[in-house]
């Protein structure tokens, strides 16, 4: 098997993901794993409390469309299988469409998920919408662990309202 | 600081000087060869560049390079573009740590802004839209880390990057998102190695969660004793923070080694200085030698210079031989290509005209 990140090597670095009960595997070179900084895991390590909350949140409003491999950028089209297999995201809002999944992997190569680093200085109009559609997903985040679903719906129409917005005007290069 | 730099005028007099991070000058240049920071960044409204357009991403290439060279920090520095680079000066840009091996064999959009010195250079459409990088010599990893941060800010004027409030700057591999901050220092630890401690160091390195390679090596092959450390994750942890863990872990590394030294002096003086010696002679006398004999032999000159033998060569020359052995510089230095064979002796006869330039001339310790 060849590695899925450089194509070259042959896979000699093995790990699982888990969501949505599914198990996925990942096989890469050392070489590839090195770069990435990404370790084997022993698969009992990885449940952790923020892993099975977003399970549960999983199963909980588990459409259809949500089922892992079919979840699809709406941006950029690419599935999150497409991801699986490359171990590289589309673009900027795969990091949201994908965000159920992608949680639980950054937690497993960085064992934090939170951001406390420098940020932009600068604020564009696009850069403002961005910013409330991410902290609308984080509300909404929050509200679905409540159970408080009358409220997530509410939520769910603003980030889409704003979400066409941004792919109505955002398309200029900047 | 030394005043401005006239910048270079084209990729011929940007390869024909060394860059600073060669020069041996910043503290602990006998142990720390270079300082790096580098900072993953991709524009908001252009999908990841393995998923864009060709035309996005000249426009990617046309917005980003315009970006750096309106700012400071790039003032006075080169835009090239890989496309009208031959495959042998792609190489070159590779050699000189200025380009990765992605971006050194792509045929898409793709460039990179160097400034003069090779202080700081941006490499646009690689992975992600942007990875910017500065460079110091020696141990500064706070000095580059201010000019990456500066150029980072300057770009940030003019161009929408890819953000979030919960993730940070978002990057095409998840293992990067965050601060997009790779961080790292190139080390030399020939004692560690010989007194065969090394595996417990590395070991050690990788427990408080860096990174550890060894550089020029294929896969885990280690040449010259020299070893990259970097950290490893990127979310969670300020950029400072993260710095300074690497800076912290990197100083006691420093101490190790130089206690193994101290050691290694102590017990075998003769035997190290003989195994300096030798590998001075044959850098200075051969007439024909592969790349991967240079790198090692440097390593017991520069040891050598670090335990303070006169009469050896400054450390800047052996910087320098680290980069101008290597195949692509060899053939542009030499005008043309060469076989592996010819390469070695070629390679031979620059190493022995760098060492006899460098030679302190007639006096006492000759
Ligand atoms: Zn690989
Ligand atoms: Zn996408």
């Amino acid at each position: 098997m060849l590695c899925q990140i450089c194509g070259k090597n042959p896979a000699s670095v093995h790990f699982t993901e888990i969501h949505d009960n599914k198990m996925s595997e990942i096989h890469v070179c050392e070489r590839c794993a090195e770069e990435k900084g990404l370790h084997a895991t022993s698969k009992k390590q990885q449940f952790d409390i923020a892993d099975l909350l977003v399970k549960m949140v999983d199963d909980s409003s588990g459409t259809e469309e949500e089922r892992v491999g079919h979840v699809q950028c709406p941006r950029c089209g690419l599935l999150y299988s497409g991801f699986s297999e490359t171990g590289r995201l589309g673009c900027a809002e795969c990091y949201t469409a994908f965000q159920f999944q992608l949680r639980p992997l950054l937690r497993r190569i960085h064992g934090d998920t939170r951001h406390r680093g420098k940020r932009p200085v600068g604020e564009g109009e696009g850069a403002t919408r961005f910013r409330q559609i991410q902290r609308l997903h984080d509300e909404l985040q929050r509200v679905v662990e409540r159970e408080e679903f009358e409220r997530a719906a509410v939520l769910r129409d603003e980030i889409r309202q704003l979400e066409e917005e941004t792919r109505a005007g955002g398309e200029a290069k900047p | 600081m030394n005043g401005p730099v006239r910048p270079p005028a084209d990729f011929d007099e940007l390869v024909a000087r060394p860059a600073r991070w060669l020069s041996a000058e910043g503290p602990h240049a006998d142990l720390v060869l270079s300082s790096r920071i580098r900072l993953a960044r991709n524009l908001r409204n252009v999908p990841f560049t393995h998923r864009a357009h060709e035309e996005q991403l000249q426009g990617v290439l046309m917005s980003v390079s315009g970006a750096a060279q309106r700012g400071q920090g790039f003032a006075g520095s080169l835009l090239l573009r890989m496309a009208e680079l031959s495959p042998l000066d792609r190489q070159v840009l590779v050699e000189r740590h200025l380009v990765s091996h992605e971006l050194g064999d792509g045929t898409r959009p793709r460039g990179i802004v160097v400034s003069p010195e090779e202080r700081l250079s941006l490499m646009i459409n690689e992975e992600d839209h942007l990875r910017l990088q500065a460079i110091a010599p020696g141990f500064q990893l706070t000095e580059a880390w201010a000019a990456a941060d500066a150029a980072d800010d300057e770009l940030d004027q003019s161009l929408d990057f890819a953000f979030s409030e919960e993730i940070g700057y978002l990057t095409a591999c998840p293992t990067n998102a965050g601060t997009g901050l790779r961080a790292s220092v190139l080390i030399h630890l020939p004692a560690l190695v010989l007194l065969d401690e090394i595996q417990r160091v590395l070991k050690s390195i990788t427990q408080v969660g860096l990174n550890v390679r060894g550089l020029y090596g294929e896969h885990s092959d280690v040449m010259g004793n020299l070893f990259q450390i970097s950290n490893q994750t990127t979310l969670g942890r300020s950029e400072r923070d993260s710095i300074e863990i690497l800076d912290r872990v990197t100083r006691q590394i420093i101490e190790t080694e130089e206690q193994a030294r101290e050691r290694m002096m102590r017990d075998a003086r003769v035997q190290i200085e003989d195994k300096v010696w030798r590998a001075y002679g044959t850098l200075r006398h051969c007439r024909t030698i592969h790349s991967r004999e240079v790198i090692n032999l440097c390593s017991a000159v520069r040891l050598g210079v670090a335990l303070q033998l006169s009469g050896l060569c400054p450390l800047n020359v052996i910087n320098e031989l680290l980069v101008l052995t290597q195949p692509a510089h060899l053939q542009r230095a030499y005008g043309g290509e060469l076989s592996p064979a010819e390469r070695n002796v070629y390679r031979a006869q620059l190493v022995r005209e760098r060492l006899v330039a460098a030679e302190p001339g007639p006096g006492p310790s000759a």
